[in-house]
């Protein structure tokens, strides 16, 4: 049997490895990207001179023949569902048994005037890495449109290399979709004190061109002007599914899935950041376009594959992502608009750029949600509690198991526990704290 | 809420490259390593301890100065903004003038130290000389090429251990490990040595064991040992139950690490002034694999070497051995090649008590590096700044624990890790099950699993 992925990405390439781990398929994984898999969230530390190209590939370049995935550098232009055939823009066609496409995002672009002027684009491919490579040679001024996780860190990667830049968020407050008000104002400090220029409900109206066809200037919906030389477009991504369009394959969003990842035409999969799922498991989104997602997604589409039929289960949610110097965990829910069911207890340390935030069910009392800031969580706690529905109480007498911070850091838990007390008239103590052995302990205790 | 544009300027108020006091900084540092060269050849006659003082004082203030302006008015947090964009720290230009330089230094030192001012007889010269003063009041004996390596090396791993507090200042783990290597350097490795010979006492570093120090059980020293009285027998003593227990016991606690990246100078030496080349380390299949017959290879020639000293009083191979590993690869490409191989060549490559430590850490050890669940984005921030050339990432991405017999604990990997992947830790509740956990797993034949 011959499956062929379309996309080199985590999804792709997580699929491609697990039908090899199940089977002796003939796999190809086709890409007009890249020629190896590399790690697309690393590439902000490319351009800030942490890591070489090379060091974001996961794989050596041996890996592939000796695993016998075939790796093809093409673009497929469009799909023959009845003859199973792959169109491709360079090589001759290809004939598949099974199909699966990773194609994932392409960043959006909603009609501004000037968006696809020269010195305007997104940052998600490894040639939009180029282009701001290419752009930065005497770049005076940058504006970024947009304040989710890319646009902070296009804002960091300017940053290094001392290129002012003006940072436009539609929202009143940095990702205030995601983050609750205190996290909010927590990265918009940290964004004003590395110096950018933050600006906060302010949208992009237009961009203006230079003489040749280049960005010179934004105008924003205040009205004003911002000269700049080039400008990131960073409002979020939606699934790269055009050519799929054009087929009978069923798509919304993205390409609709089943609980098996398998299309609306048969031994056609998605996976990844292209998928919409047609049943998300509660609490879950029908797109989620992060990394861990493209993973657990890429492994099920395998089993299903290989005949060993298994439903997609994410299990419960996590994410993590790093705002300049602090760090961000989520398990579980934790709403930024949170219904008044969701009880929340929030810790802030002094100087500001730690915090600890716990939700939980107000009538049973289970946790349901971690969230913290420049403090480490640990996921397999984190997620065991908010599985088991554990108690609040109970969680936080044993906090300090889920403290995943470096030897010899401050703990916080007793003054999370602290402020509990304080809030609630209650008398709880800390009962455990950092440690791998009560880790192992309550994980056995779970699993026995 | 029109803002004045020309503020627009405000982004990272921190220049680009150096600024003017990191410029005079390294100015100050440069005369005094100037003072040293002119030295080497000859030009300073007299008025030794002046220029010394001068020379060790220039270079303190030198690298404290630049490290105070380069960490100091910038956030906390990782450092790593173009180091694969400067020629020093890319083996370009820079890190080729620095890696020949070194290596040029180690081949004087150990095979033409007569160059360094060193006399057979009579007074020394040239840069030896320079450190008769210090020799002298440390001692009582002039100095020799070892002294003068010797006070030279710890300086290094003083000032650029500084440089380093600096730079992780957010990060206490790092912070206590620095000092301890500070430290040992300092008082185990060089002061305590010196002021024993002064007392009549032979050499010797109590923190320094065989293997590593591959003479301990040479005839001479054995008697050097069993000669001086109780404090002669205490060494010996102290020698082998650094071996046999003390050693054993930390690593089945702590991992190797209580001693390559806490306490050992070669180490000391790769964490300070080694630091900024720690990411030149090769992560490659290959070069993992050519470590584990290099190490071993050498672990065995050691252990052969010594019992052929020791049953039947043998030096040939012994000879041999001082020359290759203790000489040429220790030092000369140890060291030397840090520009352009990593700061661990040596450690990774070539140290009989790494290959020791590494087994116990491999096979009885409590300690391993963790994973975060599913957290690993696969940036490789961990597996590029790990100097040891373990490909970390490998197993953070599979959610599997870090127990590699190389790794040396230093915890940058855990560091560097944006997404607070890494936790270095101990427990002896799942010792036999350490290695096999592979959490990110999702699926298995007995149903789903997260
Ligand atoms: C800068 C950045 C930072 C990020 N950081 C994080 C993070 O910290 N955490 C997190 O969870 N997520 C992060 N994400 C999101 C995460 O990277 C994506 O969810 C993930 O990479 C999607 O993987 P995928 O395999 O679905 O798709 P992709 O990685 O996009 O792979 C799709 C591939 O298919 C190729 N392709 C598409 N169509 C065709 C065709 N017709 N012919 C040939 N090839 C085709 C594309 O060129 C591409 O190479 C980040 C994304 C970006 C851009
Ligand atoms: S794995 Fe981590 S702790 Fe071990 S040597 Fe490498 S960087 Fe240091
Ligand atoms: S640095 Fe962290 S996130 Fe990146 S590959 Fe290593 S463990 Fe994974």
């Amino acid at each position: 049997m011959h499956i062929v992925i379309i996309g080199n990405g985590i999804s792709g390439i997580t699929t491609a490895r697990w039908i090899r781990k199940l089977s002796d398929h003939q796999i190809t994984v086709i890409s007009d990207e890249t020629d190896y898999f590399f790690s697309r969230t690393a590439l902000m530390y490319i351009y800030m001179g942490h890591m070489r190209f090379q060091d974001t590939q996961p794989y050596e370049n041996w890996f592939w023949e000796k695993n016998r995935i075939n790796l093809l550098r093409d673009r497929v232009e469009s799909i023959d569902i009845p003859n199973k055939k792959l169109n491709m823009r360079d090589t001759s066609s290809i004939q598949y048994d099974k199909l699966v496409l990773a194609l994932g995002s392409k960043p959006n672009k909603f009609g501004w005037p000037g968006q696809d002027l020269d010195g305007v684009q997104g940052m998600y491919s490894a040639q939009d890495l180029e282009g701001m490579e290419k752009y930065s040679e005497g770049l005076k001024h940058a504006v970024i449109v947009g304040g989710g996780l890319i646009g902070i860190e296009m804002a960091e990667m300017f940053h290094s290399r001392h290129i002012p830049v003006t940072f436009l968020v539609r929202e009143k407050s940095y990702w205030n979709m995601v983050l609750a008000p205190d996290e909010s104002a927590m990265v918009n400090r940290v964004i004003n004190k590395n110096g950018i220029d933050l600006r906060l409900s302010t949208e992009l109206k237009e961009i203006l061109p230079d003489e040749n066809g280049k960005c010179r200037a934004v105008i924003t919906n205040k009205g004003d002007e911002i000269p700049c030389q080039f400008v990131g477009l960073t409002a979020g991504v939606h699934p790269n599914i055009a050519f799929i369009k054009e087929t009978e394959i069923e798509t919304q969003k993205g390409i609709v899935v089943d609980e098996h990842l398998e299309t609306s035409v048969k031994d056609i999969y998605a996976v990844g950041d292209c998928a919409q799922l047609r049943n998300p498991p509660p609490g879950r989104r029908p797109i989620e376009a992060v990394w861990y997602v493209g993973r657990m997604m890429g492994e099920t589409a395998a089993y299903n594959i290989c005949g060993k039929p298994v439903e997609y289960q994410p299990g419960i949610w996590f994410n993590s992502a790093k705002f300049f110097d602090i760090e961000y965990q989520v398990y579980g829910t934790v709403l930024a608009n949170p219904p008044a069911e969701h009880k929340s207890l929030y810790w802030e340390h002094p100087d500001g750029e730690k915090s600890i935030r716990i939700v939980w069910d107000d009538v049973s009392g289970w946790v349901i949600g971690f969230q913290t800031m420049g403090v480490r969580y640990r996921d397999e706690v984190c997620r065991q509690w908010i599985r088991d529905k554990a108690h609040i109480e109970n969680v936080l007498m044993n906090l300090g198991l889920a403290n995943f911070d470096p030897e010899f850091y401050d703990q916080y838990e007793s003054e999370v526990i602290a402020l509990y007390n304080q809030k609630t008239g209650a008398n709880l103590q800390l009962m455990e704290k950092r440690g791998l052995n009560s880790v192992v302990k309550f994980i056995k205790k779970q699993f026995a | 809420m029109a803002q004045a544009h020309n503020s627009l300027s405000l982004s990272n108020p921190h220049p680009t490259g150096m600024d003017t006091v990191q410029k005079i900084a390294s100015a100050i540092g440069g005369l005094g390593l100037l003072i040293l060269f002119i030295s080497l050849f000859g030009q300073i006659n007299g008025n030794y301890g002046t220029w010394l003082t001068a020379s060790l004082a220039l270079m303190t203030v030198g690298v404290c100065v630049y490290a105070w302006r380069e960490y100091m008015d910038k956030p906390e947090g990782i450092k790593n903004n173009h180091v694969w964009h400067r020629t020093l720290t890319n083996k370009g230009l820079w890190g080729w003038i620095v890696g020949v330089v070194l290596t040029g230094f180690y081949v004087v030192l150990y095979f033409y130290p007569q160059y360094l001012g060193l006399a057979k007889e009579g007074a020394n010269s040239g840069l030896i000389a320079l450190f008769d003063s210090l020799s002298q009041a440390l001692k009582g004996q002039p100095a020799s090429q070892w002294f003068v390596y010797g006070a030279l090396y710890t300086l290094a791993i003083l000032i650029f251990g500084v440089k380093f507090l600096l730079k992780y200042r957010h990060n206490r783990y790092q912070q206590i490990r620095t000092l301890s290597v500070m430290f040992f350097q300092l008082g185990f490795a060089f002061l305590i040595p010196e002021i024993l010979m002064r007392l009549n006492y032979p050499y010797n570093n109590f923190m320094n064991m065989w293997p590593l120090n591959y003479y301990f059980f040479d005839g001479w020293n054995i008697q050097a040992m069993t000669t001086s009285g109780k404090v002669g027998m205490f060494m010996f003593a102290w020698g082998i139950l650094m071996i046999l227990v003390i050693s054993p016991v930390l690593t089945y606690f702590y991992g190797k690490r209580w001693y390559c990246s806490w306490v050992c100078g070669c180490g000391g030496l790769a964490e300070t002034a080694g630091d900024p080349f720690r990411h030149l380390s090769d992560k490659s299949l290959k070069a993992w694999k050519i470590e584990r017959w290099m190490i071993h290879g050498v672990l065995v020639f050691a252990i052969v070497m010594t019992l052929m000293v020791l049953i039947f009083n043998n030096g040939t191979l012994r000879s041999w051995y001082g020359f290759a590993i203790g000489s040429v690869f220790s030092g000369v490409i140890g060291v030397g090649f840090y520009p352009l191989m990593g700061s661990r060549v040596w450690c990774r490559f070539g140290c009989p008590m790494a290959a020791i430590l590494g087994l116990q850490q491999r096979f009885f050890s409590r300690f391993r590096i963790t994973t975060n669940g599913g957290q690993c984005i696969s940036c490789g921030n961990c597996s590029t700044y790990c100097e040891m050339g373990i490909d970390v990432r490998s197993y953070a991405q599979k959610g599997q624990n870090i127990v590699r017999a190389s790794c040396v604990g230093c915890g940058i990997c855990a560091a560097v890790c944006p997404r607070g992947v890494l936790r270095l830790e101990n427990s002896a509740i799942d010792i036999n099950s350490r290695t096999d956990e592979m959490k990110v797993i999702m699926i298995s034949e007995n149903g789903v699993r997260i």
